[in-house]
């Protein structure tokens, strides 16, 4: 019998709601979690607006031991974890340790950690600079705290490819299910608003320089002008659906049914970017139609040029406004290697309770960006299957279908 | 914690608090200067992070190599103390004296 990869369980740490009920209500209300950066005086930046975590304390769900180790990226995804673990009543010490695995996405590393250490470095000379620097900052900290946090030792990884990350994360986590292993935890986050963070963001040329966080960051809409960066993410539990079953697993959210990723061609070439190509190999993958599917999540760059792109993409997919499309994203901001997994977590939350989660503040559509945008409030709509897309800055695409089980 | 001399072993739980933060399981009050670091949960990353703010706050210089070697926090403490010259227990090190201590 074919081994089949569902999502079991759930952790979200995200700007307008920490832990899943709390962002799924936020987000279901309209409740944005992008405000003024408070972080650091942004004053003097380009960038004044973020989607900030602002009420974690990683010392209430973090061990004090894990704290000085680790940045502020890893705590949120630790957190989460832990919580998706709990979500999918799923005990660690019951399953074999290397038959559970962590996989996960990462997109800035630990900026923050190591914006401190370099200030002690410059301020006070290299032996001020902490021994847990060589650990915090780099791209699988957050997978190696996991898997040593839950004994969790099969096969381990990171995903680097900006904000695709976590959806190339999640086809990792079912190609780990299909191969025998028992239960993976993927996702990701990311948390970068720190002075260094932003600035180097910032040289991407695609940050809204906006001040009013209602209006900073406005994909597809006729006002886009650059995304809002956020931080936090989602981690999801991925396991065998007999397995799942077998153990009375509380909850089986969905089934990652199809997942596919490719590479833009150069700049300039003239040639189609790879987004497209992404959604059709996802869809085969899943062997299902463009007509299977009731819903997609958008990358939503918020950059006319790529929104322009996606709707265009979406369109040649599903035909002119042929599919619901939304971009709950527009209240937390991009949050690079979180972002895909948090669309994905509101995808299943959408299958669950058969409600699209609405895009806040796009009011007009740009023009040719010819797509079904859910705007405005949530639409209640039977939600079986849902395309989760995302774009990774450097030329990445991934995209994802999650399907209901039955 | 007088047979420790003027590094007394709160000086080093207050370190270790601050720099490599506490296991759940272990009572860093009770009686731990015996009790090897990995006992109580500290790897060998965070003995060299001790031994680095030991060597940044009180001057005591700490090669990488010896700290790995001084496996408890009576061991550690007695080999600061032996280095640590009653007048100069709290130097203000300046950025030149610290790159010096390297």
């Amino acid at each position: 019998m074919t081994r089949r990869a569902v999502v079991t369980g759930i952790g979200v740490t995200a700007p307008n709601g920490l832990g899943t009920e709390a962002y799924w209500a936020a987000t279901l209300e309209g409740r944005s979690g992008i405000g003024p950066i408070s972080r650091f005086d942004a004053a003097g930046y380009p960038v004044r607006v973020g989607g900030e975590v602002s009420d974690f304390t990683a010392s209430d769900h973090v061990p004090s031991r894990l704290i000085p180790q680790t940045d502020n990226w890893t705590h949120l995804g630790l957190t989460a974890a832990a919580w998706a673990l709990e979500d999918a009543a799923a005990d660690p010490t019951a399953f074999p340790e290397y038959e559970m695995a962590v996989v996960t996405a990462s997109s800035s590393g630990g900026t923050e950690f190591g914006q401190r250490e370099i200030e002690r470095l410059w301020s006070k000379g290299p032996s001020w600079v902490g021994a847990y620097q060589s650990i915090a900052w780099f791209y699988a900290a957050t997978t190696g705290q996991i898997s040593i946090r839950h004994g969790m030792r099969g096969s381990c990884g990171v995903i680097c490819a900006e904000q695709a990350g976590a959806l190339d994360a999640a086809g990792q986590a079912r190609q780990l299910i299909r191969t025998g292993t028992r239960l993976v935890v993927t996702g990701g986050a990311d948390a970068s608003l720190c002075p260094y963070g932003v600035t180097a963001q910032y040289s991407n040329g695609r940050l809204s320089e906006g001040a009013d966080p209602s209006r900073a960051y406005l994909p597809f809409d006729v006002g886009a002008a650059g995304y809002v960066p956020g931080e936090g993410g989602a981690m999801l539990v991925v396991e065998n659906a007999s397995d799942a079953l077998a153990r009375s697993a509380p909850v089986i959210y969905g089934e990652i049914a199809g997942y596919a990723s490719t590479f833009d061609p150069r700049p300039g070439s003239g040639r189609e970017p790879g987004l497209r190509r992404a959604m059709d190999l996802a869809l085969s993958d899943a062997e299902l139609a463009a007509g299977d599917v009731d819903v997609v999540f958008a990358d939503a760059a918020g950059v006319p040029e790529l929104d322009l792109q996606e709707a265009t993409a979406i369109s040649a997919v599903f035909g002119p406004s042929g599919v619901p499309v939304t971009a709950p994203k527009t209240m937390t901001g991009r949050l690079y290697a979180g972002g895909g997994a948090l669309d994905l977590a509101s995808a299943l939350l959408a299958i669950r309770d058969g409600v699209i989660p609405p895009t806040a503040g796009v009011t007009e559509l740009a023009p040719g960006c010819d797509i079904d945008l859910v705007r405005g409030a949530p639409r209640e709509a039977r939600v079986r299957t849902a395309m989760v897309l995302a774009r990774g800055y450097g030329g990445f695409n991934a995209a994802i279908v999650v399907k209901q089980t039955s | 914690m007088e047979q420790l001399g003027s590094f007394t072993l709160d000086d080093l739980r207050d370190i270790m608090r601050a720099c490599a933060g506490v296991t759940d399981s272990v009572d860093l009050d009770s009686a731990i200067d015996d009790i090897t670091f990995e006992d109580l949960g500290y790897d060998s990353l965070a003995v060299l992070e001790m031994a680095a703010k030991l060597q940044n706050h009180l001057g005591v210089v700490i090669p990488d190599d010896v700290a790995e070697q001084l496996p408890t926090p009576r061991a550690l403490a007695e080999y600061v103390n032996v280095r640590l010259a009653p007048e100069e227990q709290m130097p203000s090190p300046t950025p030149a004296a610290a790159a010096e201590a390297r």
